[in-house]
């Protein structure tokens, strides 16, 4: 039981990226009814805003100390961060917490790249077929990773979480289980946490405010809410500025779970489509429940006994097939996802 | 214009599907490269210069240890060339190069992007060989490639010499004639790392194998568990990961519900790199099993990656070919070299790269010509020393260089950003030997060498 357990939470937590991405490029379709390719990418620039606010941290005075030496045997040059050299402890604790703090620069610099994407380049392509939407976004998608590669390398770049979050919670305690019956890292009960807490909010704005209101009459009739008078491109841009900022800060705190690289975006970009396939094209709450669902079924499917099974049935190595797997069941006994409403995509 | 009376129109019917399928069939047999009759040897070189083939990863996951793989190469030929300080030429037991190219011809150079991919790899070889008319191929920092790029440079008549393969099929059953590996493989990894596996954590062990599910991973996997099998470890299981994992948290969160009390992480690169973290991250390290200290084993280290994971990796064993804190005359020769002319110390990709290009220049001078098979016979059974890892021989039967393996561990407090790894234990080259027809390289013939001609 424990270890079932174990597979529901490492799925919701699995889960929470896909849900934070899916939602965003929902988002996007629902609103502008463009398929954005670019949305991994976005999650992965908003990973690297952590990075870079890493590194601008860790800039460092360098002294040299005669007594040791380097690989070529000259002095060693021993590098101190200038904020821990200016400020002591407060400088070090600063960059112990580089990565939620990388929250308050990336939703800026998301919400800016996202409008400059949206009003720069995703609008030309409205009109256009989807094939054609797909192929420019995708584009962009390669452009903006090999822009980062250039500048960081191919390597993955460790971006660790705050010492206080190091270690791992005793769950099992809380629900009655013997003691490190369940245990899981609180980063990612963290990730979790706030996964939930940017999909309420996401929710309740487009639910409780007037801006809210009128993007989703939007997205329900565009031409009757543009015949009112509101000039619904307008909000839509700032909706793409939001699902851009969406994606961002779940790179951002995605980053101490896996050292981010310039390719993490298209890690997870297949898995969003399917994601939002699922829950339904431009369904939230389905690509939610999808993005959730999908994840536990992952983490189930990569159980040893599970996949004993499988191989005994002549299906191998169902962990890496499980989602597709899925996808094509939904969609063949839903045509139009969990969630999805009728006349969306389709003509 | 009746469609009936154009010949582009003719109806396509059961026969002519067949016919076509039968001619595809052929032509799809016949070899990929149609060699030139005019020269003794495929691309041999006419003029003042001969072209080499560098195919490394400049795209893809393994970029950056790609882009170290070319600084080599490219100090390497400048070496050749009279060029620089000569690096390890200066050091090298064999003094047939004199820094005038190979055979008095200038060396120069074309690159291909493998991204990693085995097609791609092919690809690029061929174009290589076929467009630019390279003598030998080198690179490549899978053994998937490697093992895709032998087979090509076998079929073309051109000699391969590996970069950085590490499983045992290069040698083993996917061994040819054309081919050569100086790069250490997996059997020797577990050889030298279970004596000291066992001296640090004891016999009585339990091990769980997280495994990347390709060729690598799997004779990684064999030889590890074999070894430290035969030293009392029992192995409580092998599981395969996906190799485009990224998050590894389900598989090891299966771990902490049996009893193993060791995690060998079969992985490498940015899979390495995310199953440490994750490892790391759900306590691993921390946990006492079986009333002993839970540990991790990473069999295959490479510094440059081992970055990604920063202070995960410290205290963890491992092996690796080659490290730039050795302190014998040629490593130090080559680090020299190279850091001075890039300002950062080479990887083990680099060295295996330069050490193979130097290999190949010299079996060329020996053997007085280009010709692959007398190339091939030069570097059969050549024995060597002063390129960094001690005397070394490469054994004509499956041209597999032997020579002493390092074992290694991550430093507790490294004094700066390369100094990652430690050197725990020199593993002498007779430790790690085994015979040419040992079982887990079996299955496989070396077959002729093709000149292409």
């Amino acid at each position: 039981m424990d270890a079932v357990l174990l597979q529901v939470l490492n799925g919701l937590d699995k889960g929470s990226a896909y849900a934070l991405i899916a939602l965003g490029l929902t988002l996007i379709f629902g609103t502008l009814g463009v398929v954005n390719f670019a949305h991994g990418a976005l999650f992965m620039i908003g990973a690297f805003c952590a990075v870079t606010l890493n590194k601008i941290f860790e800039i460092s005075a360098i002294t040299i100390d005669p007594t040791k030496t380097d690989f070529l045997g000259k002095p060693l040059q021993v590098k101190t961060p200038y904020l821990e050299k200016w400020f002591g402890d407060f400088g070090l604790a600063v960059m112990d917490w580089s990565v939620p703090l990388a929250i308050i620069i990336s939703i800026p610099i998301m919400m800016l790249f996202g409008y400059i994407m949206e009003r720069g380049l995703i609008r030309h392509f409205y009109k256009r077929p989807h094939a054609d939407q797909i192929l420019v976004t995708f584009g962009l998608a390669i452009v903006l990773q090999e822009i980062i590669k250039a500048f960081y390398g191919a390597n993955p770049i460790q971006t660790p979480a705050p010492s206080a979050f190091v270690g791992t919670l005793d769950i099992g305690v809380y629900l009655g289980f013997a003691q490190n019956a369940i245990t899981y890292p609180y980063w990612r009960l963290v990730y979790f946490a706030f996964a939930c807490l940017v999909i309420f909010a996401v929710f309740a704005f487009l639910r409780f405010t007037t801006f809210g209101m009128v993007v989703r009459a939007g997205m329900a009739d565009r031409e009757t809410v543009g015949l009112l008078g509101i000039n619904i491109n307008k909000k839509f841009t700032i909706m793409f500025a939001l699902a851009a900022c969406v994606a961002g800060v779940a790179g951002v705190m995605y980053t101490p779970i896996n050292s981010p690289n310039y390719h993490m975006g298209m890690d997870f970009l297949v898995l969003s489509f399917v994601v939002v396939v699922v829950g339904g094209m431009g369904s939230l709450p389905g690509a939610v429940l999808a993005g959730f669902l999908l994840g536990i079924l992952e983490s189930f499917a990569s159980m040893n006994v599970v996949k004993q099974f499988f191989e005994t049935i002549f299906i191998p190595s169902i962990d890496q097939i499980v989602i597709y797997l899925v996808a094509v069941i939904v969609l063949l006994v839903r045509p139009r996802g969990l969630l999805g409403h009728k006349g969306v995509m389709e003509d | 214009m009746s469609s009936d009376k154009n010949p582009l129109h003719t109806p396509l019917t059961r026969r002519s599907m067949l016919k076509a399928s039968a001619a595809s069939a052929v032509v799809g047999a016949a070899p990929m490269i149609i060699p030139s009759t005019a020269h003794a040897y495929l691309n041999e070189p006419k003029g003042a210069n001969v072209t080499l083939g560098f195919n490394v990863p400049q795209s893809g996951p393994y970029a950056d240890e790609g882009a170290d793989e070319l600084r080599a190469y490219e100090l390497a030929v400048e070496h050749l060339n009279g060029g620089g300080d000569g690096g390890m030429m200066n050091t090298f037991s064999s003094k047939a190069l004199k820094g005038n190219g190979i055979l008095g011809k200038k060396v120069t150079y074309v690159t291909g992007d493998t991204q990693t991919k085995s097609d791609a790899a092919r690809s690029s070889a061929k174009s290589m060989i076929e467009k630019d008319g390279a003598v030998m191929i080198t690179g490549g920092s899978s053994s998937g490639v490697a093992i895709a790029v032998q087979g090509l440079c076998q079929e073309a008549g051109v000699i391969f010499m590996a970069g950085l393969t590490h499983s045992n099929d290069t040698t083993g059953k996917d061994k040819k004639a054309n081919g050569f590996r100086h790069f250490f493989n997996g059997y020797m990894s577990a050889a030298a790392l279970a004596p000291v596996l066992e001296k640090n954590y004891g016999s009585d062990r339990k091990a769980y194998h997280l495994t990347a599910d390709y060729t690598w991973g799997w004779t990684q996997e064999e030889s590890i568990a074999a070894a430290t099998e035969a030293k009392g470890w029992e192995t409580v299981e092998k599981v395969r990961t996906p190799l485009a994992s990224t998050d590894f948290s389900s598989y090891i969160g299966q771990v902490l519900k049996t009893d193993a009390d060791v995690l060998v992480l079969n992985h490498y690169g940015g899979n390495m790199v995310n199953s440490l973290t994750n490892a790391v991250q759900f306590g691993l390290r921390d946990k006492m099993v079986n009333g002993k200290q839970f540990e991790i084993i990473v069999p295959l280290y490479s510094r440059l990656m081992a970055s990604g994971a920063g202070k995960n990796v410290k205290g963890i064993f491992g092996s690796t070919n080659w490290h730039w804190s050795l302190q014998d005359e040629g490593s130090k020769a080559f680090v020299k070299s190279f850091g001075e002319k890039y300002g950062f110390p080479p990887s083990q990709a680099a060295h295996t790269c330069y050490v193979q290009t130097l290999l190949y220049a010299d079996a060329c001078e020996r053997a007085g010509s280009f010709d692959p098979c007398a190339v091939g016979a030069a570097l059969e059974g050549f024995d060597f020393d002063g390129l960094g890892n001690g005397p070394t021989s490469y054994r004509a039967e499956d041209h597999q260089c032997f020579k002493d393996v390092l074992v290694v561990k991550g430093k507790e407090n490294p004094s700066t950003e390369f100094d990652l790894l430690e050197v725990v234990e020199v593993t002498p080259r007779a430790q790690v030997e085994y015979a040419p027809d040992h079982p887990m390289f079996a299955g496989g013939d070396l077959g002729k060498c093709n000149t292409g001609a």
